[in-house]
């Protein structure tokens, strides 16, 4: 059931009983409800996670290694410090990319420098240049090589950069990225994204060799910014762009090369899926190679038509024209996954929690297939995360930023929705409590989700989720009728 | 158009429709410049020749692929194994994300665990005000009856004092004085996380025996007749420990398991959620100091534990995961000389039943090739195990295992005929094995998950034991320990052997004629 203004109201009261006041009072400002007509969703985000709450969050490594840099597929990531947090996000994160493991690709790979004691007490450096060494005889069709800062590096003083600096001279032309982000840096993994974005900024695009790589350009050249490529999802974008007649110069990040990114400042629109993690490189790249860059959605049929115009609207009309054919093409199949699945999850609620783009991105989709969203938040969204979202929710939508373990049990047991869609840390709570339950992030390894092939898989998924026959099974036989 | 609506394609089938081909194509050809395919091509055979594993043995500073976790990892394990307790991590707040993350895709289960945040500011000044609010917020909201406090590499790179951040934080009034909040310091730049397990569990009955980090008495031991019992970092724990119990329970020995997390990873679904299930009571904890003698069945896992079990007068006897028959024997001798219980011929039944299926199966694995790596105590089970079988353990590699480990390994192998070339390789990750699977070949792999990325690039099919496992199901749920888990590990060698003949005998009207029915 959804529930009305006042009843939110009151669960949200009563969820923070638990919390000892000074808590409550911190957390009070991340709970709230959407009420149309506002300018935001009234919650407070973005902030520090209060210590012992069990917070969903991650860190700045994960955001920087994890998310933006990983998926790059020719460069070599190092994971700068203890062995674990390489160890944890290693092929996690479903980046798919095509290439050989090994020898020119190393997406699926851990490299790390495996501190010790010793390396803390007497400094990472001569290690960090030794690896780098190391790298350039094992792996010596790299094109590039990040460094990776755990929490460690920041605090013992480590100079990467000036490693970097030394290694990329004796290294001619080698690329060399050291990149700031320790786990204890900001409050989320969003600071990582952050910080990505400008190493991409500073040790790419302001050291790259104009006429390294060159191609010639097009009116029509485009860069997708922000498709991790999870289980697929930016091919299934890119294929659309393409029939549309627009030519996909790079992908950033997923199945990405270091040649795309040192190439997109060449296209003539950046089209950007998260903003939350990219919209820091797409804004310098408008303000120093005046490239234009809009946000679209290729969630569910609904968003990616007014994507997919939008993004036509700053073309020729051949481009228009092209598109209203990419439309109408897949149209009857769309139409067909509406027409089986729809009458299936029809009036279904669904609560949300993800990272800084699905919560709101994921909505259209749920509602083409007549299901509805009655809770939803970030786990590191900010405040213009909120204000976009309020574009995608309905008056009365329960609010959570930055959720507790604690308040997103006690809103789903109240809410009892049909199905929530989170990470793996909550999936396992709530598919206990008998409520059907998809990963948000990893697509519960299928995916891609993205285009209208993966609009397919999507609803498949949400019906195979909701409708499966384990969930009549939760209750002994001989409970229910006690 | 490649989608259907009537059969979704999914990822690994939708890709390869010519759409999508031709796409890769384009984006290949005019955008990544990729190297050349001559250069592609000899670098692939390159990594394969004895000369590249050279160079590859000779790193000194990159570790690629390695097959161990950090020291936290472990300690969350061992705090998860305690009744009502609830693992905070005191450090960044993404480590916790990680352990989280991590044991729910091996388990398909919830793990709860919370972190003490810390960020800019407490690298500055410390983290004692995340220590005070963390206690609190965690106490409140989900009513633990014990904190087990560890920390990350953050807080141990600042020196942060957890036995005076709590103590302050109990003064503050975050917790009650009484609250039971025992810590460990698990660094993770030193050890792995066998070595977290350790310092967490010596960390926790260090608390209960040697009265509460001075803020209660310290207990007396009064001998009994009873055994305490210790795992170890066991990614098979939901179905090791409670086989475990069981045959202590068929030999009518009194006895206690010290962490046991085989519950909480291992709940039902039927509508509730259980934050806290089973697990080792406090009062168990406080009563295991009486006990006979504690045996612990991976002794690289609990080092510091047992030197600590030892010094309050217990017998300790440390195994390096046992497996197989002579291994099962061996523990079960123990515990019999230990208590005076004789084994029950229920248990010598199983084991029976297990020397008859080596029995039936030997043929098929004698002199079969074995490449493993894992965790050191799990390598010496294996390798006496696969030695029993008649199998030759080629390569036994451990990340976390060091030069002692491999000395003791060695041993193992030099003292059977079916160890003869076999050698241990310590301090080594998979990255190495590569090499090692590429000029020394083998019939079969033993590893985790991630063991499948060298199945993928060598050809050798991989046998998923260790930790973690991500990519099959339920496998942790079944015991390998005891003559039952034998049997099993055994039928797992067998499956994937007959899997292999079978794939390599089906070529229709080429291979076929080894095609067997009868195997």
């Amino acid at each position: 059931m959804s529930l009305t203004v006042d009843e939110n109201k009151a669960l949200i009261e009563e969820v923070l009983k638990a919390y000892p006041e000074k808590t409550a009072k911190k957390r009070a400002k991340h709970l709230g409800t959407f009420e149309e007509g506002k300018p935001d969703c009234g919650v407070k985000s973005n902030i520090k996670s209060l210590p012992g709450v069990m917070t969903i969050r991650g860190c700045a490594y994960a955001g920087s290694k994890g998310v933006v840099w990983g998926p790059i597929k020719d460069m070599i990531h190092i994971s700068h410090g203890p062995v674990g947090c390489g160890q944890y996000s290693w092929a996690s994160r479903r980046n798919y990319y095509i290439g050989e493991t090994g020898i020119d690709t190393f997406g699926t790979m851990q490299f790390t420098s495996d501190f010790q004691e010793k390396d803390i007490v007497f400094g990472g450096d001569k290690k960090l240049e030794k690896i780098i060494d190391e790298i350039e005889v094992l792996f010596p069709l790299n094109k590039g090589i990040t460094i990776q800062s755990e929490c460690p590096i920041g605090l013992i003083g480590d100079d990467i950069e000036a490693v970097s600096k030394k290694k990329a001279k004796e290294y001619v032309g080698k690329t060399i990225v050291p990149v700031r982000c320790e786990g204890f840096r900001g409050v989320s993994q969003s600071l990582g994204h952050h910080i990505a974005n400008d190493a991409v900024r500073d040790w790419i695009f302001d050291k790259v060799d104009p006429n390294k790589n060159t191609f010639e350009a097009t009116p029509y050249d485009v860069a997708i910014i922000g498709d991790y490529n999870i289980g697929g999802d930016a091919w299934s974008s890119r294929i659309l762009l393409e029939e549309m007649g627009l030519r996909v110069i790079a992908q950033w990040s997923g199945d990405g090369t270091i040649a795309e990114l040192e190439n997109t400042p060449k296209a003539k629109l950046n089209v950007l899926h998260c903003y939350r993690s990219m919209n820091y490189i797409s804004r310098h790249m408008e303000e120093k190679y005046g490239i234009p860059w809009v946000e679209y959605n290729f969630f569910g049929p609904s968003m990616i038509e007014k994507s997919l115009r939008e993004i036509a609207s700053h073309f020729d009309d051949t481009i228009k024209a092209n598109t209203e054919v990419v439309i109408a093409k897949y149209r009857a199949m769309v139409d067909e996954v509406i027409a089986k699945y729809k009458p299936r999850l029809e009036g279904k609620k669904v609560m949300l929690f993800v990272g800084g783009l699905r919560p709101r991105h994921v909505i259209g989709a749920y509602e083409d297939l007549g299901m509805e969203v009655v809770g939803t938040g970030y786990e590191f969204g900010h405040g213009d995360d909120y204000q976009r979202t309020t574009h995608y929710v309905k008056d009365g939508t329960l609010i959570y930023d930055d959720v507790t373990g604690y308040e997103f049990e006690k809103f789903v047991e109240k809410v009892q929705p049909d199905l929530v869609g989170s990470g793996i840390k909550e999936k396992y709570i709530f598919q206990k409590m008998g409520v059907p339950f998809r990963q948000m992030h990893s697509w519960d390894y299928s995916g891609p989700y993205h285009g209208y092939d993966g609009f397919a898989i999507f609803a498949r998924d949400m019906d195979m989720a909701i409708n499966s026959p384990v969930w009549g099974l939760t209750k002994a036989p001989w409970k229910k009728a006690a | 158009m490649p989608q259907n609506v009537e059969k979704v394609l999914d990822h690994e089938t939708l890709f390869r429709e010519p759409e999508y081909k031709a796409m890769f194509e384009n984006k290949r050809t005019n955008f990544e410049f990729r190297v050349p395919a001559e250069d592609l091509a000899n670098q692939i055979a390159y990594t394969k020749s004895w000369e590249y594993r050279e160079k590859n043995f000779a790193r000194e500073a990159l570790t690629v692929n390695p097959a161990k976790a950090c020291q936290p990892l472990g300690a969350v394990f061992a705090a998860v194994g305690f009744e009502k307790t609830l693992p905070f991590v005191h450090g960044s707040q993404g480590c916790v994300a990680y352990y989280r993350s991590h044991f729910s895709r091996h388990f398909k289960e919830p793990t709860s665990c919370v972190s003490s945040s810390m960020t800019e500011d407490a690298a500055v000044f410390g983290g004692l005000n995340n220590m005070i609010d963390g206690l609190a917020n965690t106490y409140n909201l989900y009513k633990p009856e014990m904190i087990a406090v560890s920390t990350t590499c953050m807080a141990e790179v600042i020196g942060d004092d957890l036995d005076a951040f709590i103590k302050t934080s109990k003064q503050k009034g975050s917790i009650p004085a009484e609250f039971d909040v025992p810590f460990a310091h698990t660094p993770a730049f030193v050890g792995s996380h066998i070595t977290g397990y350790d310092n967490a569990l010596q960390g926790i009955i260090k608390y209960f025996w040697d009265g509460k980090a001075g803020q209660g008495t310290a207990l007396t031991r009064v001998p009994n007749e009873s055994i305490n019992f210790i795992g170890g970092f066991d990614g098979f724990v939901c179905g090791n420990l409670p086989e475990i119990r069981r045959m202590l329970g068929l030999m009518g020995v009194d006895h206690t398991v010290l962490c046991d997390p085989s519950d909480v990873w291992n709940t039902p679904t039927d509508g509730e959620f259980r934050m806290f299930d089973g697990g080792t009571s406090k009062a168990q904890v406080e009563a295991a100091i009486n006990a006979k003698a504690t045996i612990s069945f991976q002794g690289y896992s609990t080092e510091k534990t047992m030197k600590l079990i030892k010094e309050h007068g217990h017998e300790t006897v440390s195994f390096n995961h046992p497996m197989g028959v002579t291994g099962t024997d061996a523990f079960l001798m123990k515990v019999s000389e230990i208590t005076g219980k004789p084994i029950p011929p229920e248990l010598e039944r199983e084991r029976g039943r297990l020397v008859d299926a080596i029995a039936d199966s030997q043929a098929h694995l004698h002199g079969k090739r074995f490449a493993l790596y894992g965790d050191p105590d799990l390598m010496l089970g294996m390798t006496a195990f696969l030695l029993e079988l008649g199998a030759e353990p080629v390569h036994v590699l451990s990340t976390n295992g060091d030069a002692e480990w491999g000395r003791k390994v060695q041993a193992l192998l030099d003292a059977s005929p079916f160890g003869k070339n076999c050698k241990a390789y310590p301090k080594a990750d998979l990255w190495h094995m590569r090499s090692l699977l590429f000029t020394e070949k083998v019939d079969f792999l033993i590893g985790n998950t991630y063991g499948k990325y060298l199945e993928r690039d060598c050809g050798t099919p991989l046998i998923r034991l260790g930790f973690p496992i991500f990519d099959r199901h339920h496998h942790h749920r079944f015991p390998i320990w005891g003559y039952q888990g034998g049997l099993r590990v055994l039928t797992m060698l067998l499956d994937e052997y007959f899997e292999a003949l079978d794939a390599n005998t089906m070529g229709i009207g080429t291979t076929d004629y080894s095609y067997d029915i009868i195997r």
